[in-house]
């Protein structure tokens, strides 16, 4: 027997109560002497029957308005699965409490009435459902006893809601001709549709597929409480939020990045061998290691993004309208950090779609901002793993929860970019092709490996000390478990280069396709080092027009060239001197120092390791690598 | 999580039952357990240990005591409370009346269900306690099917229905000012057929009051009231033995039997599938209005 957790949208007309009334009275879920209370209510009420709806609004204000106010929960089981219902109001002014119930739903019952076919309501709540990731969608199309139980009806509004539902891209979307009243394909099949093939509803909830939405790749074990009994034992306390873990697995601890080895998964009921998401246990490490709540364990080739600038979704929840200067408490997985909403980029008509330019947000609002946290937050996109893509901020001063947030991705991310760059047409390209996106996107590459994409471009005279650095620094980063990739100067011209001399033509051209394989390797996710004396700035500009804002990070070695005519590792500088070397940088030909770079660095007195140590702490402060 | 790989669900309920008891170790400072001595409490202090194995349950158990206690259970609590090594507090009711905070019920059916509420508030001031752990589920009753995991209470120990915080993902907030405290209900998803199913499937020991026995009663209201110091006959009563157990233990003079022949928990369990009546069906308490346990709950109680 498992566990399915739904929610139900819609409202007291559309029938919701009385259809979670059939599903527990059906399932012999309500006991009588819940139903003679609403006997008596009813008549009490002088309505001339027995109102199932009165079984789930629990609250006296509803019940003396026929309102749902809040979330409330129902539970039945059959023999096959137990359900929990979040049953949630659908007037407009309750879209927190929908968010709410959707939260932790894996599959959402949409209520359309089919004489009103599909309202503006019935779009709402499909949006909001898809906007927090649930996998499943049923509409069940309700009292189909008062259109005659009619097919046409029945196709004409399944049609409509289709079109709309295409657009949200909802993956799974069932249509379910019913009467809640009467019975009809809730629990029992109907006599009164014989065109209908499909499930009962409570057939489908059923056999749907559970544990869907798990991720069960990424390994996230957020540290809730660290268990202390004596000196002798340190067990770190958390529910596995995805992917799974095993003794002798080498693990990392974010933020302090240490790493270890598992020593156990702790359970009162004795050690496991697997740990998998959804398991609350205890894990112990081989090194002792200070590690306390709200640090996060990871596997050293899968980690989450680090960031202190948030992209996200946001639901506002509370009647205090959003303050641009107050610095809320963000909340994600277990850990708080202090944040402020950096920027609005826009509200979301929740009953157009329309993206609506505001500068806060109000209750029930729903956008799009970016975040700055005080401290990183690790985490992965909400759609690949709603445990640690989600967040809410609470206010300082009331303590309240004003906001339900889902991380989209850093500040800067690929989903700002333009489909194909707008440099386009300035490459070359041949007769007759047409651009195509990329088949899997950057994003989903990013996602996987763990880490962003970039392209860290070294240029300096020959001799500068580019090779080196690079060389160290790719070493350094692939240790990480990065993907990374070295082009070297050397290299590309055995080979893809070969045909190319030295004249500035064969320079240029030279770069121009270093650039292009760049482009490639970092479409493939990869960190690429590229280690070029690259002396024109055009050149060099023209390899970052290839490249997304943010990810191309030009490195200057400047070392003078005194200094490399002195190390002439190569004897280049000897040979030119001699004139057997026309074209050398510095020499006979010029070098364009770049005015801007990204980073500088000197070389001149120092270490490699120094340098190297130096240029990761300014890549990390650029966001570049963690 | 030995329990039941045929259980899925149960086993997914113990984990987050054990990951709420974690979080509220975690955002609170002097937590407390209600223990009332009934199925619920005891499947807490189960789950608590379980959360915090090998270490102790790092919570202080309370019982509110209305001195209309059955015997077995005080024998029983006191029993756990040796086994599992935890600190006890007894919050007195008799004492409550005693000094004058609260006024027994007239009547020929006094009960201080009602009155426990203001010892229960006392009590959580008199320990500076900033959260109460109870076993509260949301299938029990209508007002409970909105509550939430961590449920704030204002500094009067009030609960406002209609200004609850939102519990979004499993994201809570137990932040608060001074003065004001939470509940913390972890077995909010349990309905009665997963707790005995889950009694059953982990052999947890139960009070004997819970299995069918003998016992002299009387039927009042269609409860099955038990003879004891506090229950009086009203004229024309009679005390008759019945065959009964108890679905739910609480205060003796409002808690009624059922008859029932279930002795083993398998027994239990089959009964509970084919009940036609609410476990707090028995329970006067809850049935003096319609909304009789909103009332309660927005003045404080459990």
């Amino acid at each position: 027997m498992d566990l399915l957790r739904l929610s139900t949208a819609g409202s007291v007309d559309d029938g919701k109560s009385t259809l979670i009334g059939r599903l527990l009275y059906d399932t012999k879920s309500i006991f009588e002497d819940q139903l003679e209370a609403v006997e008596d209510a009813s008549n009490r009420r002088g309505e001339g029957y027995v109102n199932l709806a009165l079984l789930t609004d629990g609250l006296r204000a509803e019940r003396e308005q026929n309102i749902t106010i809040d979330v409330a929960y129902r539970y039945f089981a059959t023999p096959r699965r137990k359900f929990i219902i979040a049953d949630t109001p659908g007037h407009i002014q309750y879209t927190r409490n929908m968010v709410t119930g959707a939260s932790t739903a894996e599959l959402a019952v949409i209520l359309i009435d089919a004489r009103n076919g599909v309202l503006t309501q019935s779009k709402r709540h499909g949006f909001l459902s898809s906007l927090l990731g649930i996998p499943h969608i049923v509409v069940a199309i309700n009292k189909m006893d008062l259109v005659d139980w009619s097919e046409g009806r029945f196709e004409e509004i399944a049609d409509e809601y289709s079109d709309f539902a295409n657009k949200l891209g909802v993956d799974d979307l069932t249509f379910i001709p019913i009467s809640a009243l009467l019975g009809d394909n809730v629990v029992d099949e109907s006599q009164n549709m014989p065109w209908y093939h499909g499930s009962t509803l409570l057939h489908h909830l059923e056999h749907v597929n559970v544990g869907a939405h798990r991720n069960l790749v990424d390994f996230r074990f957020p540290v809730q409480y660290v268990i202390r009994p004596d000196q002798d034992y340190r067990g770190y306390a958390g529910r596995v939020a995805s992917g799974a873990i095993r003794p002798g697995e080498e693990i990392v601890v974010l933020p302090s990045r240490k790493s270890t080895t598992v020593a156990s998964v702790d359970t009162f009921d004795g050690p496991l061998d697997e740990a998998r998401a959804g398991d609350s246990v205890a894990l112990t490490t081989t090194d002792e290691l200070d590690i306390s709540r709200g640090d996060m364990i990871v596997r050293p080739l899968n980690l989450p993004t680090a960031d202190t600038e948030i992209d996200a979704t946001i639901c506002w929840t509370s009647e205090t309208p959003m303050e641009p200067d107050t610095h809320y408490w963000l909340r994600q997985t277990t850990r708080e950090t202090k944040a402020f909403v950096n920027r609005v980029v826009y509200r979301i008509d929740v009953d157009t779609l329309h993206r609506d330019e505001v500068k806060q947000f109000e209750l029930n609002d729903i956008g799009r901002v970016h975040i700055t946290t005080a401290q990183p937050v690790f985490f992965d996109r909400y759609q690949l793993n709603r445990e640690t893509g989600s967040f809410v901020l609470v206010d300082p001063h009331s303590n309240n929860t004003v906001a339900a947030g889902m991380i989209r991705g850093s500040v800067v991310t690929v989903d700002d970019l333009p489909a194909a760059p707008a440099e386009e047409q300035l490459r070359p390209v041949s007769p007759d092709v047409v651009w195509e996106a990329w088949n899997i996107e950057l994003a989903e590459r990013e996602a996987l490996s763990g880490h962003r994409a970039a392209v860290i471009w070294f240029t300096g005279l020959s001799g500068s000390g580019k090779s080196s650095i690079a060389r160290h620094l790719e070493r350094r980063l692939f240790e990480t478990g990065a993907r990374t990739m070295l082009l070297d100067g050397d290299q590309v011209r055995h080979g893809i280069n070969g045909d190319l001399g030295f004249t500035p033509e064969d320079r240029t051209e030279n770069i121009r396709r270093i650039g292009e394989m760049a482009a490639l390797f970092f479409r493939s996710g990869s960190i690429v080092l590229c280690t070029f004396v690259s002396p024109f700035r055009a050149d060099r500009a023209r390899a970052r027009g290839l490249i997304p804002d943010g990810r191309f990070v030009e490195v200057f070695v400047d070392t003078p060239l005194e200094e490399c005519e002195r190390r002439d590792v190569k004897g280049l500088y000897a040979k030119a001197r001699r004139g057997e070397i026309a074209h050398m940088t510095g020499i006979s030909s010029p070098y364009e120092a770049p005015e801007s770079p990204e980073i500088r660095l000197e070389t001149v007195g120092r270490e490699v390791d120094d340098v190297v140590e130096d240029l990761l702490g300014r890549l990390r402060g650029l966001g570049v690598v963690r | 999580m030995s329990s039941a790989r045929k259980h899925d669900h149960l086993r997914q309920l113990e984990s987050e039952s054990v990951f709420v008891m974690r979080e509220v170790a975690a955002q609170f400072e002097r937590p407390v357990l209600l223990f009332s001595g009934g199925k619920d409490s005891i499947l807490m202090v189960h789950l608590a240990r379980k959360a915090f194995y090998p270490a102790r349950i790092p919570f202080l158990l309370v019982h509110i005591d209305t001195g209309h206690n059955f015997h077995e259970t005080i024998e029983f609590r006191d029993r756990l409370v040796a086994e599992t090594g935890a600190q006890l507090h007894v919050g007195s009711v008799q004492a409550s009346i005693e000094a004058g905070r609260v006024k027994e019920e007239a009547g020929p059916n006094p009960s201080r269900n009602g009155l426990q509420t203001v010892t229960l508030l006392d009590t959580l001031q008199e320990l500076k306690a900033d959260v109460a752990l109870g076993g509260g589920r949301r299938d029990e009753e209508k007002a409970r099917a909105k509550e939430r995991f961590l449920s704030h209470r204002d500094r009067f120990g009030q609960w406002d229905p209609k200004n609850q915080r939102p519990e979004v993902w499993n994201l809570f907030n137990g932040r608060r000012s001074p003065g004001e405290h939470f509940r913390a209900f972890p077995l909010s998803n349990w309905t009665e057929m997963d707790v005995w199913q889950y009694i059953a499937d982990e052999e947890i020991d139960m009070p004997s009051l819970y299995f069918s026995h003998r016992r002299r009663v009387v039927e009042r209201d269609g409860t099955l009231l038990a003879e004891s110091d506090f229950n009086r006959l009203l004229p024309g009563e009679e005390w008759e033995e019945k065959t009964v157990r108890f679905r739910t233990i609480g205060d003796a003079t409002c808690t009624g039997a059922t008859e029932s022949t279930a002795s083993t928990l398998e027994e239990i369990i089959a009964e509970v599938a084919a009940a036609r009546q609410t476990e707090r069906g028995g329970r006067s308490d809850d049935r003096r209005s319609e909304a009789a346990m909103e009332d309660r709950k927005k003045q404080g109680y459990f």
